[in-house]
């Protein structure tokens, strides 16, 4: 019946498509890593060798915890597939350089093993891990949280030589540089009593164009990854153009904060509301949580209007915080909560399917 | 100006150069066919020979059994040596007539004189279309005189005609149109009377200069601009699929679960328009068909003409042979194309490509869980969630999976194509319409 001359060819046998893309999740991960270098060299250069030590830790613990969480429960090891490596170095991106050692890598495991593995391993995990991982250590160890984070030998925050506004004495200067720029916005009014610095000269000096310039290139203190807005830039561009990102949820989170901050300096007649919106942009960690941290795969939405929703609760948050709220910096705690919104938003936001109804 | 196209899509590599410019051969005549009676969507034809008869070229074998189905034609002349199952590409055991060449060539190489159509009624046009057994040539292989005789309520107002190929490696259609342009449009004119109406689009995507050129000459040439409009489209995987097709050139959305009756349109394929016109001009049934043999291990890539029945492995042989062991044998494109399990396959009505793949092409992947990067959603052009899709399947839970539309994905493809986790999307959808399918 069959003809004898059926041959044996050893041909692979598979339902269609026939051909795949050559991404894969790990070359996807690798590529992150590459544009996070701008902002890893810059800050080695600004706090030395310390950030490396960090970074390492926080990679080596992140891949080690999952390794021997996946081997203890008798799960396929998936530890080399890059994702713990994103974690561990985003995660270090979120300390202050000269956090110690050991802090970094109990946060580190705490991201891995609390906030990924055990809601399920990859893809499953509803929280950004190394935002977890960090508000973890900020709130077990909230001084060295937020203190360490000086460039400069004199432990200060902000060089000391950045030109000061002709009418604020020597003290005022020194007790303003010891803080961070955002730290400085939210307590002005305590050093207004002690200093006699009026607002407008406070401002003045936090706004001025070599401060502003020092937040954009770098040399201000911070978190490692936190300080210079231009390389995260130079990265974010980088994730763009090789379309691991989209423009959806920076552009949304980080033009949502534009907004309200407008608003909130118009409203209150302030003299300088352009430089102030800048100054916020600036710093902080928006900009590397609006490009690194929102932008998330697993923990964001996975349609566009979703993402533009998502960015948007983002930078609500994030602007309510700074404004209003008790900590200076609201970036970690406005992505987290987004997070647990985005089965809600995902449920909200499905595509119509191409031939039904509108509705 | 260009037309903005549909809402997804992806843009694997084309692989066209590989045959793009290979003007049609016609490859050997077989000494044996083995003719399938089931090259169609619907009933198979039933066998109207015997073993020993002795057929003419073109000479009727398989009547259509009922109303979807399709006669069926030798290739050659010959004589009847089996008619028993033998593996098809739809199936593993499909009845097949075979034939072992004998006696002479009734119309091949002869002088036939042709009809004038527009003297005959489009009923007539359409009755020729049916008793030569011709099946969409696309791929689908649906009989094209059922798909041409819409039910008496539906309104038709436009006829489309698909050029885009937008699967990669194939270049069949490109070459058809470069090759015959002036035959198309007479085909579609032919069609436009069968369908009693007055308004033709085609559509060729982009990256065939050269066809949109042919075809826009032949337009000109008649004068049939104000019936004939040509678009040339934005070149995107899957174009081609014709509820995308119609979506960009009319800009209407065929219902879901319903045809392109339901929006007053009928596509077809240019290759089925091309066996149209030789089937209404020359009484021609359909027992050869142009199409596309390629692949990096191919020695002669290119576009050939073939007789229904004959074999995959005697035509690879004729192209040159393979340079290296094959992994893949794919009757069709990369994106939808069946993958065969040997070469003794007979080329059927609805095979448009035969592409083979090297060792080096072909990855078997272990696949990961869904990191929920979205790039499925954003190239499933039917706008479904097909990670969420799969990830219900894959846990079984068919209740979830139902809400998800299973029955409106297309299998084009996309989803499965651009996931970084390579997770079998396509495979995963598949499962959920089969399951649901054998429930009711």
């Amino acid at each position: 019946m069959a003809d004898e001359k059926r041959l044996q060819e050893d041909l692979v046998l598979s339902n269609a498509p026939h051909i795949r893309t050559k991404d894969s999740v790990r070359k996807v991960m690798w590529l992150v890593v590459i544009s996070l270098l701008p902002v890893t060299i810059n800050s080695v250069y600004l706090f030395g060798c310390q950030v490396l030590l960090l970074i390492g830790t926080a990679v080596i613990t992140a891949m080690a915890a999952e390794a021997a969480y996946q081997f203890l429960l008798k799960r396929k090891i998936t530890a080399l597939d890059g994702s713990a490596v994103i974690t561990g170095l985003l995660l270090a991106m979120n300390v202050p350089p000269h956090a110690p050692v050991w802090m970094v890598a109990l946060g580190s495991a705490f991201a891995i093993i609390i906030a990924k593995q055990l809601f399920g391993g990859i893809g499953f995990n509803i929280f950004n891990p190394a935002l977890a991982g960090r508000a973890f250590m900020m709130a077990s160890w909230p001084v060295e949280m937020t203190t360490t984070w000086h460039p400069f030998s004199s432990g200060n925050v902000l060089s000391s030589s950045l030109p000061r506004a002709h009418s604020l004495s020597q003290q005022a200067v020194d007790t303003i540089t010891s803080a961070t720029p955002l730290g400085v916005l939210k307590d002005g009014q305590g050093l207004l009593k002690d200093l006699a610095v009026a607002p407008g000269q406070l401002y003045e000096f936090l706004f001025s164009g070599e401060m502003l310039k020092s937040l954009f290139m770098g040399n201000i203190g911070g978190c490692i990854g936190e300080t210079s807005a231009l390389f995260i830039l130079i990265g974010a561009a980088f994730l763009l153009y090789k379309k691991i990102i989209t423009w959806h949820i920076p552009v949304s989170y980080i033009g949502t904060v534009v907004v309200i901050m407008l608003m909130y300096y118009l409203f209150n007649d302030s003299d300088m509301p352009y430089r102030a919106i800048l100054f916020h942009l600036l710093s902080g960690g928006l900009m590397l949580g609006a490009f690194y941290m929102a932008t998330d795969m697993v923990t964001s939405p996975v349609t566009a209007r979703g993402m533009i929703i998502f960015g948007a609760g983002c930078g609500i948050i994030t602007s309510v915080i700074r404004l209003w709220g008790g900590y200076p910096e609201g970036v970690s705690y406005s992505i987290l909560l987004m997070n647990a919104a985005v089965p809600l938003i995902d449920r909200l936001t499905k595509p119509r399917v191409f031939g039904t109804e509108k509705n | 100006m260009l037309l903005k196209t549909f809402k997804g899509g992806i843009h694997p590599p084309g692989h066209k150069k590989l045959s793009r410019d290979k003007p049609f051969v016609n490859l050997s005549i077989p000494h044996r066919c083995y003719i399938p009676l089931q090259q169609h969507i619907g009933k198979p034809a039933v066998p109207l020979v015997e073993v020993d008869d002795i057929v003419e070229e073109g000479q009727i074998i398989g009547r259509a059994d009922g109303f979807i189905s399709a006669n069926v034609h030798a290739s050659i002349p010959g004589r009847v040596v089996e008619i028993t199952d033998y593996p098809t590409v739809y199936s593993e055991h499909g009845q097949c007539v075979v034939i072992e060449a004998e006696g002479s060539f009734s119309s091949s190489g002869k002088n036939v004189e042709s009809r004038n159509w527009e003297e005959l009624s489009s009923d007539e046009l359409m009755n020729l279309v049916h008793e030569a057994g011709i099946t969409g040539m696309g791929g689908a292989a649906f009989p094209t005189a059922v798909k041409l005789s819409p039910p008496e309520h539906r309104e038709i107002d436009t006829f489309v005609v698909n050029g885009a190929e937008c699967e990669p490696y194939l270049t069949v259609d490109d070459m058809l149109m470069q090759t015959y342009p002036d035959e198309i449009i007479e085909g579609i004119r032919i069609t436009l009377k069968i369908l009693k109406i007055n308004k033709a689009a085609i559509g060729i995507e982009k990256n065939k200069p050269e066809a949109i050129k042919a075809i826009s000459k032949a337009i000109e040439n008649g004068n049939f601009n104000e019936t004939i409009e040509l678009h040339p489209l934005p070149v995107k995987y899957p174009q081609g699929a014709e509820k995308q097709l119609i979506y960009t050139i009319l800009k209407r959305e065929v219902p879901s679960g319903e045809l392109p009756l339901d929006v007053g349109v009928v596509v077809n394929n240019v290759g089925t328009i091309f066996a149209m016109r030789e089937a209404v001009l020359y009484g021609k049934p359909l027992i050869e068909r142009f199409l596309t043999v390629t692949g990096s291990i191919v020695k002669k890539p290119g576009n050939y003409k073939v007789r229904i029945g004959a074999r995959i492995t005697d035509i690879v042989e004729e192209c040159g042979g393979l340079t290296e062991k094959p992994a893949k044998i794919i009757m069709g494109g990369p994106m939808c194309g069946l993958a065969l399990n040997h070469m003794e396959i007979s080329v059927v009505k609805g095979t448009s490509g035969i592409l083979i793949l090297g060792q080096d092409e072909v990855t078997i992947h272990d696949y990961n869980p869904c990191i929920r990067c979205g790039r499925c959603v954003a190239a499933c052009p039917m706008h479904l969630m097909p990670n969420e899709l799969g990830n219900a399947v894959e846990k079984q839970r068919y209740d979830i999976a139902e809400t998800l539309h299973p029955f409106d994905c297309i299998m084009c493809g996309s989803c499965t194509y651009v996931c970084p986790s390579k997770r079998p999307l396509s495979h995963f959808i598949k499962l959920a319409q089969v399951t649901f399918s054998a429930k009711r």
